[in-house]
């Protein structure tokens, strides 16, 4: 029987597999990310996962929105007027005057209308609008700050897994791998895997029903088939800067935590790992980041908590409620005529 | 990356220049939920209300069976055979594959409330249901009778009260593990409530249900659903005040758009419903009117809460800022 919370050092071998391969993960390590999208495009086509819609999302270069259904690997853009650490600038014409990105965000933000919580699911809910124009600031003093988050997101392969644990048909299933993975023949698209999850990775597809999958979960399997037969997952083979690796976790952290020290010693103090610890509020993530800001400022939740870590408490209420409402009914009917 | 700066005016902050509360500032990804809110349409409210409608009706069903009162009995009995009926079919409407409905009693899944959720179900559908048609049989006109074959009619007649009260053993479940189906998310405004929500969801369902009898029911036998409506809707009214406390920020989308306007409906329509149950123990008519009004507060808190949930899972502050501020506590 698998915990509900807490570190877990097979969670293959919990999950009932008998002598499981060690756990395999990704560790994306976002300070190499070059923003190229190989990932998204090589998740796409071996996975054979259908568009998710062609639009401009005025979000600096990313189109894409978030992960969904139809988006298993997403890279986000972040710009900065910040220096990363004591690298020079190689501008040999500087930029003058404040930055524009932020000028440029809010005009992109409101060009978009419709439900925005679609991103990357069901783009046919979000719409463009004219881009409003936009004041760009006036050129003043040279600037050299700038920087610019890339960040390559994709399903956490979560240690505890609120995905999995909600699943009422079983279609969500640990791998030997220690990955989570959506039988697809067996998911009947109840959805409750979609609120569960604390990054709000999985969704259910969307589409004509000739859509491959349509109505049912989907999300990264980690290349579930290209595991078995021992080849690296698409994302990771695709990837020209090794930004995304593959490997047993257990080594994963130690490398990732030897980049961290070494970025820290290059003078980029914010570098950090992101869902790296088996002690966090999901056990620890089989893909984990190194970012070099807040998770929230690449949209991940900063201190996610699986929510199965407090159902006892929540069935155990339940069922106090329950007795007090068969309590209720029966004093209705005790002790008087009408 | 965006900052969203947030100003909000404080409640009961008087004239031009209310006072306004600190902005409460965080980082998102150019203002883009960190969640994905539930995929459910409407079914899914439609559900909790029906659930627990038709549990509290089986409730009373099997209460006026055992007292005597045949007349609360059969509505109770056919509320709830009603109720179930149309809450299996919203159940299997929202999925996005109806065809696999089936997939469900694969596993059974203590970790998954919706897998609970099923088998629950699964045992009081058809008790519900045996109960429920041996009322509607009675009633029928005598030729459907004819169709039935006469074993039928004794065996319908044999099980009524056996069924009546298995339904009534398993109602109090299906009237409050609804509750967990919600908290069990990552959804603020559903998970933060966890502690509470199972209490105003069998206050709600009592309520309900209580007024369908009073709506039902002559003055003669309605007593015992009058005594079970103004309990449960006292007890939805004082949980719920509770409850909104106990949320912190993940309690301000009860009170906004949509959500706002239904929980406001709610509570005005319970607080109105079981006072004129009180007050009108000797008149049919405002028992009725009182009874309607009880049904309707009660549907309004089930979309309300699950509107709220929907609102908090769309904007990222719900999920940011009070994560954010657990992590600063701690160092
Ligand atoms: S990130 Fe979400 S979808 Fe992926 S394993 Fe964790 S809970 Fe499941």
């Amino acid at each position: 029987m698998t915990e509900l919370f807490g570190p877990d050092p097979s969670v293959a071998s919990s999950a009932g597999w008998a002598d499981p391969p060690p756990r395999k993960g990704f560790f994306t390590d976002t300070s190499v990310c070059i923003g190229c999208k190989a990932c998204e495009v090589a998740c796409k086509e071996w996975n054979g996962v259908p568009d998710d819609g062609f639009n401009l999302l005025g979000s600096s270069y990313d189109n894409t929105g978030a992960l969904g259904a139809s988006t298993w690997r997403h890279v986000a853009f972040i710009e900065q007027p910040r220096r990363s650490g004591n690298e020079q600038q190689f501008f040999s014409e500087l930029p003058v005057g404040p930055s524009a990105t932020d000028a440029l965000n809010r005009a992109g933000d409101a060009a978009l209308s419709g439900d925005r919580s679609a991103l990357g699911t069901n783009t046919e809910a979000v719409a463009i609008q004219a881009v409003p124009p936009t004041e760009l600031p006036e050129s003043g003093e040279p600037r050299d700050e700038i920087r610019w988050l890339m960040s390559s997101d994709v399903c956490k392969h979560c240690t505890h897994a609120a995905c999995l644990d909600v699943c009422p048909t079983g279609s969500l299933f640990r791998t030997e791998f220690g990955t989570v993975v959506v039988q697809d023949d067996i998911c009947n698209g109840c959805g409750y895997c979609i609120p569960a999850c604390p990054f709000g990775v999985i969704d259910r597809r969307t589409g004509d029903p000739g859509t491959k999958n349509v109505g049912i979960a989907q999300k990264c399997t980690l290349c579930y088939d290209r595991l078995e037969s021992g080849h690296l997952p698409a994302c990771a083979q695709a990837c020209p800067t090794e930004s995304i690796q593959f490997g047993d976790l257990d080594e994963l952290r130690v490398r990732a935590q030897a980049r961290v020290d070494a970025l820290h010693e290059a003078g980029v103090s914010s570098a950090r790992l992101y869902l790296d610890d088996p002690n966090d509020g999901i056990g620890g993530a089989g893909a984990f980041f190194l970012l070099q800001d807040d998770p929230e400022v690449y949209g991940l939740p900063p201190d996610p908590v699986v929510t199965t870590r407090d159902l006892p408490q929540m069935w155990q209420q339940a069922g106090l409620a329950a007795v007090s409402l068969l309590a209720g009914a029966v004093a209705a009917f005790v002790g008087r005529k009408r | 990356m965006t900052e969203v700066k947030r100003r909000r005016r404080a409640r009961g902050g008087g004239g031009d220049g209310a006072p306004v509360v600190p902005d409460a500032k965080f980082s998102s990804y150019y203002g883009r939920p960190v969640l994905k809110a539930a995929p459910w349409e409407k079914d899914i409210p439609a559900y909790l209300f029906l659930g627990g409608l038709a549990a509290g009706s089986s409730l009373l069903a099997a209460g006026a069976d055992v007292t005597n009162r045949p007349a609360l009995r059969r509505s109770g009995r056919l509320g709830a055979l009603g109720a179930i009926t149309l809450s299996l079919a919203a159940l299997v409407h929202d999925l996005g594959k109806p065809s696999r409905f089936l997939n469900m009693l694969r596993v059974a899944k203590p970790t998954s409330p919706m897998s609970m959720g099923t088998w629950i179900l699964s045992l009081y559908g058809p008790a519900a249901g045996v109960a429920g048609a041996a009322e509607l049989v009675a009633l029928a006109p005598r030729w459907i009778d004819r169709l039935l074959p006469r074993w039928a009619r004794w065996l319908l007649t044999v099980l009524s009260t056996p069924a009546g009260l298995s339904a009534a053993a398993i109602a109090p479940a299906v009237a409050s593990y609804t509750s967990v189906l919600l908290a069990d998310t990552a959804t603020p405004s559903w998970h933060e409530a966890r502690r509470e929500l199972p209490f105003v969801f069998v206050g709600s369902a009592a309520a309900a249900s209580g007024g369908l009898g009073l709506l039902a029911a002559p003055l003669a036998e309605a007593g015992p659903a009058r005594r079970l409506a103004v309990t449960g809707a006292v007890a939805e009214l004082a949980v719920s005040s509770r409850m909104e406390r106990s949320m912190g920020l993940a309690a301000e989308p009860l009170h906004q758009g949509t959500a706002g306007t239904l929980i406001r409906a709610s509570r005005a329509l319970t607080a109105t419903g079981a006072l004129g149950a009180l007050a009108g123990s000797r008149s049919r008519v405002v028992s009725a009117i009182s009874g309607a009004a009880l049904l309707a507060g009660s549907a309004c808190t089930r979309f309300g809460i699950f509107e709220a949930g929907q609102a908090s899972a769309r904007d990222p502050k719900y999920t940011v800022v009070p994560q954010r501020n657990r992590i600063d506590a701690a160092q």
